[in-house]
């Protein structure tokens, strides 16, 4: 039935969602540092966490994917000719898929941890710093913890929209999921029957993911009493 | 940096702008008038039809939107029942298909962000409704959804802006908007950086005015029913 | 504290973001920029591998350069930014050599040559003139020779304008199109003789024009690699057009010889 792609779209497939994993990686370490940017008393950090967070909402993902893919080659060039480098530096496609992708998710993280962080009592903190607790210890055992806590359905939405979003880098010439669907229908001009199968893939990742961060919460969140409805 | 061959082709770019805005309100406004319906029926608790619309909800808000829109445009053209019925009087209008496509997506995300609203009603509210004696429909019509769609306000802005990104993708299947304009200049001139540059400019513009007309919503609607 | 931890937060995901390749000028190694959707030049087999005339043409000029070649899968309108943006060392596409891309890349000699021409529904009978085309749907692909020859004497068409020539044959095949203009060989054996070419034909004459459609394709080069790069692939082709393998590799794909005629 799907005239022996089936292989192909699979690979496809994987390399989906190792990008998509390795851009939430990126992404989380993005948006803590700029949950703490904004957060901080540094008024330049928190500039420069507004200007990020900004950019990324006012640009369409595609956009910025193109925009990301050219210039910042052209950039990182320019920075190596600069330190004398005469070999250039070259990114390859799917490190660039994971570093916009994850650049972009990044900044709507950034919104979804300073939330977190924000929805802490502040009282605990102060408790652990009257028991005596340094800074570190109370970041490594009261505040985090909860805070991760609460970040989870932001994590969970911004997940969501992800992996929905690395259909785009088929735009920028990776192979991924959508680009052997589209390949394989143009081969077989049976573009119905291949979307069809990776609208199913894609709703097979979702599903799953939706599953898994249930879990999750309910495992983060044993010992917290929640209103009776 | 060559922007002078940009300025040459504004035109493009305006012209692209008018598109891009044009699909967006369709779908929009399209979107929105078929999702306050759904969402009613969806806060139906237990009843058949919920299910059914979560049935819709979730397919299309469980796949990308590209995948959504190359079914409806390239996937239906396959069938010869399709090319022969008169249903391909529309379809074979790419306006059409990303227009469809994209109001079926928003609808998806608008019909569960209204109906989440609804849930979240203060359930004090309706008690008092049935117990001056409201019907259903007049609930739903003076209690329920005024206070919904206020409430609905923020995750709808979001969900707006989200649209307004989504029609870049109307420039993969040939309609000339913002993003093609972008990609039409970039493939004759060779100025991938300028060309797309230009674009996100436009793009940033349009969504500071959204974001800017939503605040104002929110002011008048919104913000008077919050505690002070 | 928290500064000191966004500190080496930022640093952390600095070092991360850079997946760094070095690439040499003696050309050992080089990367090649390919489209994968325009049989029978490349395209992508069920197994997800490349295959096509262009792809053992590129194949066998990096054995005969002695240099190991990395196949890059690009879509075709970005493939002069990537070459530009060096993340291709050459580009072997289908792409032909004209005027207008000279100005911004350079050229190997040409390797082979076909015409373009029309495809459109068998039957269709029309003056291939800009009147007796009027108000038809024209489809091409973005940033080709093709586009550019439409765009420039079809004026009282619509021009619609697609990614790959695929996308333009599945809407040719539906009707959203009515005509396409393309490679003559990539036209025959990409869509007239499958299956789903049935009940479409070729109109009008073939296009050789220069101006618009070039003395034939080479392998597109940076301007500064032209010397050094230009000068090895220029050498494999003649190579391989002496020691017969180019002809081997023609006669797999054509019914007759492609090699660019003076």
């Amino acid at each position: 039935m799907l005239h022996g792609f089936l292989p192909s779209l699979l690979e496809g497939a994987a390399v989906t969602l190792s990008l998509a994993l390795a851009a939430l990686a990126v992404a989380i370490l993005l948006g803590l540092a700029g949950a703490m940017a904004k957060l901080s008393s540094w008024r330049w950090a928190r500039g420069l966490a507004l200007i990020y967070t900004t950019l990324i909402r006012g640009v369409p993902d595609l956009l910025l994917m193109l925009l990301i893919f050219y210039g910042g080659q052209v950039g990182l060039n320019a920075l190596a000719l600069s330190v004398g480098h005469e070999d250039y530096i070259d990114i390859n496609p799917y490190a660039a898929g994971v570093l916009t992708i994850g650049f972009i998710f990044g900044a709507y993280l950034t919104e979804a941890f300073r939330g977190a962080f924000l929805a802490l009592p502040p009282g605990q903190a102060e408790a652990g710093l009257a028991l005596g607790m340094s800074p570190r210890q109370i970041a490594w055992r009261i505040t985090w913890p909860q805070m991760f806590r609460h970040a989870l359905p932001g994590l969970a939405n911004n997940w969501l929209v992800l992996i929905k979003s690395t259909a785009i880098v088929s735009v920028i010439g990776l192979s991924d999921l959508m680009t052997r669907g589209q390949q394989a229908a143009g081969t077989t001009r049976e573009p119905f029957v291949f979307y069809l199968a990776v609208a199913l893939i894609y709703l097979g990742f979702t599903s799953v993911s939706e599953l898994i961060f249930a879990q999750l919460q309910k495992r983060l969140s044993t010992g917290v009493s929640q209103g009776r409805l | 940096m060559s922007f002078d061959i940009v300025v040459d082709n504004i035109a493009l770019y305006l012209d692209g702008a008018l598109t891009t805005l044009a699909l967006l309100l369709i779908s929009l406004l399209l979107g929105l008038a078929l999702a306050i319906p759904l969402a009613l029926l969806r806060s139906l608790q237990g009843s058949w039809i919920s299910r059914l619309i979560w049935v819709y909800t979730y397919i299309f808000r469980g796949t990308p939107m590209l995948v959504q829109l190359f079914l409806i445009y390239y996937g239906l053209a396959q069938f010869e029942a399709v090319r022969e019925s008169i249903f391909w009087q529309l379809l074979s209008s790419a306006w059409f298909c990303v227009c469809l496509s994209f109001t079926l997506n928003t609808c998806a995300y608008t019909t569960e962000i209204i109906a989440g609203s609804i849930r979240a009603l203060p359930a004090g509210e309706i008690e008092a409704a049935q117990a001056i004696g409201m019907s259903r429909s007049v609930m739903f019509r003076r209690i329920v959804l005024p206070s919904a769609l206020r409430r609905a306000l923020p995750a709808y802005s979001n969900e707006a802006i989200f649209m307004l990104h989504g029609t870049a993708l109307a420039s993969i299947v040939t309609i000339l908007d913002l993003t093609g304009a972008a990609r039409q200049v970039n493939a004759t001139h060779y100025i991938p950086f300028e060309a797309f540059i230009t674009a996100a400019l436009f793009y940033f513009l349009l969504t500071l005015i959204l974001v800017g007309l939503f605040h104002k919503a929110e002011a008048r609607w919104l913000k008077p029913l919050l505690p002070r | 504290m928290q500064r000191r931890f966004l500190i080496a937060l930022l640093t952390a995901s600095a070092i991360t973001s850079t997946a760094a390749n070095a690439q040499g000028p003696d050309w050992k190694k080089v990367r090649i920029g390919v489209e994968g959707a325009y049989p029978p030049f490349s395209e992508m087999g069920p197994d997800g591998k490349l295959k096509g005339f262009e792809i053992d043409l590129a194949l066998a000029f990096c054995t005969a350069m002695g240099a190991e070649c990395t196949l890059v899968q690009q879509e075709f309108d970005g493939l002069i930014p990537a070459l530009q943006a060096r993340k291709i060392d050459a580009i072997i596409a289908s792409m032909s050599i004209t005027d207008e891309r000279k100005k911004a890349i350079a050229f190997s000699d040409a390797y082979y040559k076909t015409p373009a021409r029309f495809a459109a529904r068998s039957g269709l009978q029309s003056e291939m003139t800009a009147a007796g085309l009027k108000g038809k749907k024209i489809g091409v692909q973005r940033a080709t020779i093709h586009e550019a020859f439409v765009m420039a004497t079809f004026k009282q068409s619509e021009i619609v304008h697609y990614a790959t020539q695929d996308q333009a044959f599945l809407d040719l095949k539906s009707g959203r199109i009515d005509l396409t203009l393309a490679d003559q060989v990539a036209i025959d054996q990409g869509f007239l003789k499958k299956p789903e070419g049935r009940g479409f034909a070729f109109i009008g004459p073939s296009y050789f024009d220069t101006k618009y459609f070039g003395v034939g394709t080479g392998v597109g080069l940076r301007k500064a690699d032209a010397a050094t790069l230009g000068k090895k692939f220029n050498e494999a082709m003649a190579a391989l057009r002496a020691n017969g393998k180019y002809k081997q590799l023609n006669d797999k794909y054509f019914e007759y010889d492609v090699w660019p005629k003076p």
